[in-house]
């Protein structure tokens, strides 16, 4: 009997041996698994960007945007949704010689975050007085700014209340550095805005089951044909998601790179990942998008059709004038006079558009044309005294119909003591859809324009006879 | 504490542990009625078809003052506005369109005359509509309504929603006495999920003094004439009928707001009753 204790120790010795073999074996099966089946590495999924203090933003996180007022930001230990401190913005009035408004990025100082398990970036915050954001949210980083989504016009009240900004699509959101972003300017009428303060705590990403139903938008959801050329580049724009938020719909700004695009047709218009249209040939291209992939792919609502006319035609090339004997107001062909613009955008005047780049060119492409002006009233004086005629090309995009018309005026020192005359540029030839008419006119046709040593502004008027004209090559000329 | 001691009262832990356990999994249980499955519509139509006119009644209009509660919805038996999706499911659809004078349509169907019952498990499997305006109802009403009318004949509401709302749902009865503002009511609220991302089966337990509501397997209310206001009746033991309908707008919702998304479809998987 005496010989049997030692042999249990053993015994137990050997049992614990073989236990521990055995668990080393498992671990290690575990481990082989592992690495046969590498999980990708994710950056930090912290959530908390502001409790009571930054959480894990490091030092050097605060960026204001370049026109702001850059020292508007503290942390205010007497105000708080939850705990003892919170972030506060002082916005500034229009009077302001720092900046007459308040903008900044909090931006991590270090590797970003991983936000795909979270659904939204919540906050609490209240005002000074009951105020609107033009814009707050997060993505925006200073560096390229790859996935911004925000809110604009969010309403402040004194209250503290609990806002959302829903992320368009999560699982792109690998490592995040720009965690914050808001603009906002005073309250008021314009020139004469006050300021206010505004306070957010409780700052942090969330995965929230109240948020659902993402519908996808470019284009702002409106289906979309626009005319161009080859060699034009345009951006889709108007991206963004309506998420519904507890039954309420909620829009959140995002950008291009959160879409997938795609052209129905490739060889008349390319699309890249930041949603920029390339036109290439004649014929009609549908750019439209998605957001997702797999089975989580949801079609985007809104598209924009380019039509592309094939090459741009180009307006006739002015001749060789020495400088002296012209005046030009808009043309690549003579140095040009300071001009205030192209459209005033003038009160009952439905006209839009003004000076464009159309593949490599500056044009005048004016729209919904009535009445329009290129203005030179606040820009030093044009003296075309001792020039003889005007000269213009017009080329009308839409079909012209007989009573269709397009009056010329020229005002000299606009004012008290102003002259003007007004010819109507068809009583010289006719206007021709889709090509370029070049008009030489006598300045004397003009009648009751007196000298024009001082002309402020050239009009076009065609009472919506004729709505889209391109326009180059204004310049009087002896 | 010696060891006896010490494993005593281990176990005297554990075996509260264990009794508090049972008494909650007690609670819980729900009552096993026997239902038998007496009869079911599973949706499983082809894409397009119309609901089973063997089964289902269209109600079309407007009803009189919106049917009673200011809808704004014309109900049509247009497949636009109702058909089988060939996945099992039938669709109500509200659209936002001009018809017949009114800026909304939709659909509303009923098995009256055609699948009456009394008592027993009713039930249906549904994933709503969401967004301000909007209100789905799965519902009942007293199959003598055209006699005696309403609220006399009795209604047994046994999923309405407001869009605006779409993670809570309410289950109601109205009878005399106690009707639309007065009726007896009760809600559940989902607080990791909406109604209107999944579908969830809604059902009542129904007998000669009782109905039990249930969300998912989960019963948020019983009601018997013990909860009725004082003299009133108790109207819930005759054959009732059943309703499937999205409304929009109407006294119980309100309006559609600018920014509710249109079209909305309420998906049912199926209805089925056991008795």
């Amino acid at each position: 009997m005496k010989v049997a204790k030692p042999n249990s120790i053993t015994m137990k010795k050997s049992t614990i041996n073989l236990f521990g073999i055995l668990l080393i074996v498992s671990l290690l099966g575990c481990m082989r698994e592992e690495f046969e089946d590498l999980p990708r590495a994710r950056f930090s999924t912290a959530a908390d960007i502001f409790t009571d203090d930054f959480v894990g933003l490091g030092s050097d996180f605060y960026f204001p945007y370049q026109t702001a007022k850059p020292n508007v930001f503290s942390v205010d230990d007497n105000e708080s949704y939850k705990g003892n401190a919170s972030i506060r913005i002082d916005v500034p009035d229009a009077n302001d010689p720092a900046g007459n408004f308040a903008g900044a990025i909090f931006r991590i100082d270090g590797a970003g975050r991983d936000l795909q398990d979270y659904n939204v970036l919540s906050f609490y915050a209240r005002a000074s007085q009951a105020a609107t954001l033009s814009e707050i949210g997060f993505g925006q980083d200073f560096l390229g700014d790859t996935y911004r989504a925000y809110r604009t016009q969010v309403n402040f009240t004194t209250n503290w209340q609990k806002y959302i900004i829903p992320i368009p699509d999560p699982s792109k959101l690998l490592e995040v550095r720009g965690v914050f972003q808001f603009a906002a300017g005073g309250i008021g009428p314009e020139g004469e805005e006050v300021g206010f303060s505004f306070w957010i705590d409780e700052l942090k990403f969330e995965n929230l089951p109240s948020v659902a139903q993402p519908l996808p938008l470019v284009n702002n959801g409106e289906d979309q044909s626009i005319n161009s050329f080859n060699g034009v580049t345009l951006p889709v724009t108007g991206t963004g998601v309506l998420m519904n938020v507890d039954g309420f719909d909620v829009r959140v700004e995002s950008s291009p790179s959160y879409f997938n695009f795609k052209s129905s047709n490739p060889n008349v218009a390319t699309v890249n990942e930041l949603g920029q249209v390339s036109v290439l040939s004649s014929g009609n291209a549908r750019i439209s998008a998605s957001i997702g992939v797999g089975e989580n792919e949801m079609d985007a609502v809104g598209s924009l059709t380019v039509v592309s006319e094939g090459p741009f035609l180009s307006a006739p090339t002015p001749p060789d004038l020495d400088a002296e004997d012209v005046v030009s107001i808009f043309s690549d062909a003579y140095q040009n006079v300071p001009v205030d613009n192209f459209n005033g955008f003038f009160q009952f005047a439905t006209t839009q558009g003004g000076a464009i780049d159309i593949a490599g060119e500056t044009i005048i492409s004016y729209t919904d044309l009535n009445f329009v002006s290129v203005n030179m009233f606040n820009s030093p004086d044009v003296d075309a005294s001792q020039m003889t005629h005007i000269h213009v090309d017009i080329n009308v995009r839409e079909n012209v119909d007989p009573g269709d018309f397009l009056r010329f005026q020229i005002i000299n020192n606009n004012g008290p003591g102003e002259t003007s005359g007004t010819v109507d540029l068809t009583t010289y030839q006719p206007l021709v859809s889709q090509e370029w008419v070049s008009y030489d006119i006598p300045l004397s046709d003009f009648a009751g324009l007196g000298a024009t040593n001082d002309v402020d502004l050239i009009f076009f008027i065609s009472d919506g006879t004729i709505s889209d004209i391109f326009v180059d090559n204004i310049y009087f000329y002896r | 504490m010696n060891n006896t001691n010490r494993i005593f009262t281990y176990i005297l832990i554990l075996s509260f542990g264990f009794l508090l356990m049972i008494g909650c999994m007690e609670t819980n249980e729900l009552p096993d009625r026997g239902y038998t499955l007496v009869w079911s519509d599973e949706f499983d139509g082809t894409t397009g078809d119309p609901p089973n006119p063997e089964f289902w009644n269209y109600e079309i209009g407007t009803g009189t003052n919106g049917w009673g509660n200011n809808e704004l919805q014309y109900y049509t038996n247009r497949t636009e506005n109702i058909h089988i999706d060939g996945k099992g499911n039938l669709v109500i659809k509200a659209i936002n369109e001009p018809f017949a004078g009114r800026n909304f349509t939709s659909a509303r169907i009923t098995t009256q005359g055609l699948k009456e019952f009394r008592f027993g498990r009713i039930e249906a499997r549904i994933k709503t509509p969401f967004g301000q305006g909007l209100w789905p109802a799965f519902w009942m009403l007293g199959a003598n309504i055209d006699g005696v009318g309403w609220p006399q004949a009795g209604e047994m509401d046994i999923m309405e929603l407001r869009g605006q709302q779409p993670s809570t749902i309410l289950g109601s009865i109205h009878g005399p006495g106690y009707s639309a503002g007065d009726a007896i009511s009760g809600s559940f609220q989902l607080f990791d999920s909406r109604f209107d991302t999944e579908f969830h089966v809604f059902a009542i337990e129904w007998g000669a003094d009782f109905i039990d509501f249930f969300v998912d397997e989960r019963l948020y209310q019983r009601l018997t004439p013990d909860d009725l206001p004082a003299g009133s009746d108790w109207v819930f033991d005759r054959h009732f009928f059943l309703l499937l309908n999205v409304a929009v707008g109407g006294n119980f919702v309100g309006s559609p707001s600018p920014d509710t998304r249109f079209p909305q479809t309420m998906l049912i998987d199926y209805v089925r009753v056991y008795q």
